[in-house]
């Protein structure tokens, strides 16, 4: 990969029609980080993250994601990259082997390979006992490890997550960033958009969207010291109150 | 009581502030009633006959004159030969064929007795008694005027004989309708249905993020629901052969081929429904009220269209089943071939790629 970066984005544009929801944003994110996408709601987080995952037509500006570029190969960067939604989507009415089976042969994984991810999330996660249960009897805990793991299943060089943690509780969120971790220890990118403050201390590198702009983009220890804050929520409160 | 009352406004506010509860309110009990009092009647008005008059004298002129003046009928057109009779029915173009002997007035004066042949399109049996009924009561009625100052009466027999159902059988005319809202039904409802349900549970989202290209999700989609609705029309034609006795007296091989086109056309419906609805609930909705209903209505399923009042024989054009209970009926009552079904079927095949025009542009609109 050149110049080491997954995702380099250049005043990056979207509007839709006066109103401008992303404007002119520029960052990279480097191989291997961890990086939190923050802002408030109606910000800009979701569109600007729809248009580098390959479901959005940039306005203007330039995305490149995976080294292609997001205006002319999203079905390219859609093959490399692994989401997350913010609904855990998985489907209810099938099992969670047949879960698994069915979204490594959409990434194109064969038969074999997808036996073995299996079997790999199995001892991981400890699903045998679960493997044949229908996903919509699990509690919400198993369904977002579950779906992290798929989003996974055909080790993308960086994985796109959506808002992971809503509506789970403390004990749950700190294990699956666990999971997050291990993950980025194994070289894999993260991007994950969160409005969890605390859950920014986790990452590398933190960007904070206002109004459309990033206003803020830096390690959370950095930012810290620049706000004179002693946490992200308090960084945060500075910059959107302007 | 202050309560109370203050809960009873604020559930006036909820439906006066909700679009869809008033046009529920309002909008469809009009909309019913006349449909209803327009759409459903068992009269006749305007119906087209054919007239093949082999004698051409006073005495038929004045008859075809007395039966084109009644607003029940309207003459479409004039016969000259045997063979015309079987085409016009195959066209479709009329529902009766009046046939006048040789030497009519001749007859009449020298036999006393005269013969007219009442040809009537049998496939939808109602329509068949009510227009035999009303042309022999006006033959009838012609009759006495003529034998008002005679002492001898002159006798006008009219026989009649049903084509295509002469024991005017109403399964005839339910099967072809039946086996429509049955394929639209499947296909249609529970294809916009199913479109839905993943846009609603978010999964739509994943699926467009994966590699899988949207038109292979949408056609993915639509497939099972190909294979159901077929194996329905197999066994809706099986049950009609062998347990109502109908015949298919055209091809198998040109009703399967409609067959599949018109289930194209239902899924390209649904497709399109699937792009104007957000939740499963509206899709269902639109699917029974915008589709189901007119489509029974005013497809001429039960209630002939040529009764309606003009303004519903327009509208009964952009629904789909009219054409495709067109083309059951000519190939399963009246044996045709492409020949005399060739413009329904285009028809059909021409409002199925505007469905999919409508839906690819609906969707590419949603991107950007």
């Amino acid at each position: 990969m050149k110049n080491n970066n997954v995702i380099e984005v250049e005043n990056l544009t979207k509007k839709f029609g006066d109103f401008t929801a992303v404007n002119s944003i520029s960052f990279e994110v480097k191989k291997g980080e961890i990086f939190g996408f923050l802002g408030a709601n109606g910000a800009g987080k979701t569109t600007a993250m729809k248009m580098l995952i390959g479901i959005g037509k940039p306005t203007s500006g330039k995305a490149q994601v995976a080294d292609f570029d997001v205006l002319t190969h999203p079905e390219e960067i859609k093959k490399n990259i692994g989401y997350m939604s913010q609904k855990f989507a998985l489907y209810d009415d099938l099992t969670v082997k047949e879960n698994i089976t069915f979204f490594g042969g959409i990434y194109g994984l064969s038969r074999a390979k997808i036996k073995e991810k299996r079997s790999e999330l199995v001892a991981e996660l400890g699903l045998g006992d679960i493997l044949n249960e229908l996903v919509g009897s699990l509690p919400l805990g198993w369904k977002q490890k579950l779906s992290f793991s798929i989003a996974l299943l055909h080790d993308p060089i960086i994985v796109f997550l959506d808002e992971p943690t809503g509506g789970v509780d403390p004990i749950t969120r700190r294990q699956f960033w666990e999971m997050i971790y291990k993950s980025s220890n194994n070289g894999t990118t993260i991007f994950v958009t969160t409005h969890y403050m605390d859950e920014a201390e986790y990452c590398d590198r933190v960007s904070i969207m206002v109004d459309g702009k990033i206003e803020a983009l830096d390690t959370p220890k950095n930012l810290k010291k620049k706000y004179e804050a002693e946490n992200m929520n308090e960084v945060f409160l500075k910059l959107a109150r302007g | 009581m202050k309560r109370f009352i203050g809960f009873i406004k604020k559930e006036f506010y909820h439906i006066f502030r909700d679009k869809r509860s008033l046009f529920i309110l309002f909008g469809m009990p009009v909309a019913q009633i006349l449909l209803f009092g327009f759409a459903i009647t068992n009269e006749i008005n305007n119906v087209d006959i054919a007239i093949f008059d082999k004698s051409n004298d006073v005495t038929t002129q004045e008859i075809i004159h007395k039966i084109s003046a009644s607003k029940y009928f309207s003459i479409k057109q004039n016969i000259t030969n045997e063979a015309d009779i079987e085409t016009v029915f195959q066209k479709g173009k009329v529902h009766a064929v009046l046939v006048f002997e040789n030497d009519f007035k001749k007859n009449l004066t020298k036999d006393n007795s005269a013969k007219v042949h009442i040809i009537t399109d049998a496939t939808d049996p109602n329509t068949a008694n009510s227009i035999t009924n009303y042309i022999s009561a006006i033959i009838g009625s012609y009759r006495k005027e003529i034998n008002k100052d005679i002492s001898i009466e002159y006798q006008i027999d009219t026989k009649t004989r049903m084509v295509y159902n002469p024991e005017l059988k109403s399964v005839f005319m339910f099967v072809p309708g039946v086996m429509t809202i049955i394929l639209m039904l499947v296909s249609a409802m529970m294809t916009s249905i199913s479109i839905t349900r993943e846009k609603e549970l978010g999964t739509m989202e994943v699926l467009l993020v994966s590699p899988l290209k949207p038109f292979q999700v949408i056609v993915g989609k639509v497939i099972p629901y190909i294979f159901l609705s077929i194996i329905n029309a197999i066994v809706i034609v099986l049950l009609s052969i062998f347990v109502f006795e109908m015949p298919i007296q055209g091809s198998l091989f040109l009703l399967a081929l409609e067959s599949v086109f018109f289930i194209i056309t239902s899924l390209s419906l649904g497709i399109l429904i699937s792009t104007i609805s957000a939740t499963q609930q509206t899709a269902m909705m639109i699917s029974l009220m915008g589709l189901m209903l007119p489509t029974i209505l005013l497809s001429g399923f039960i209630f002939p269209i040529s009764s309606m009042p003009f303004p519903l024989q327009v509208i009964s054009n952009i629904i789909p089943a009219k054409w495709f209970i067109l083309i059951l009926k000519g190939i399963m009552l009246k044996g045709v071939g492409l020949f005399f079904i060739w413009k329904e079927t285009l028809i059909l095949i021409g409002m199925t790629l505007f469905f999919i025009a409508l839906s690819v542009k609906k969707y590419k609109i949603r991107l950007e």
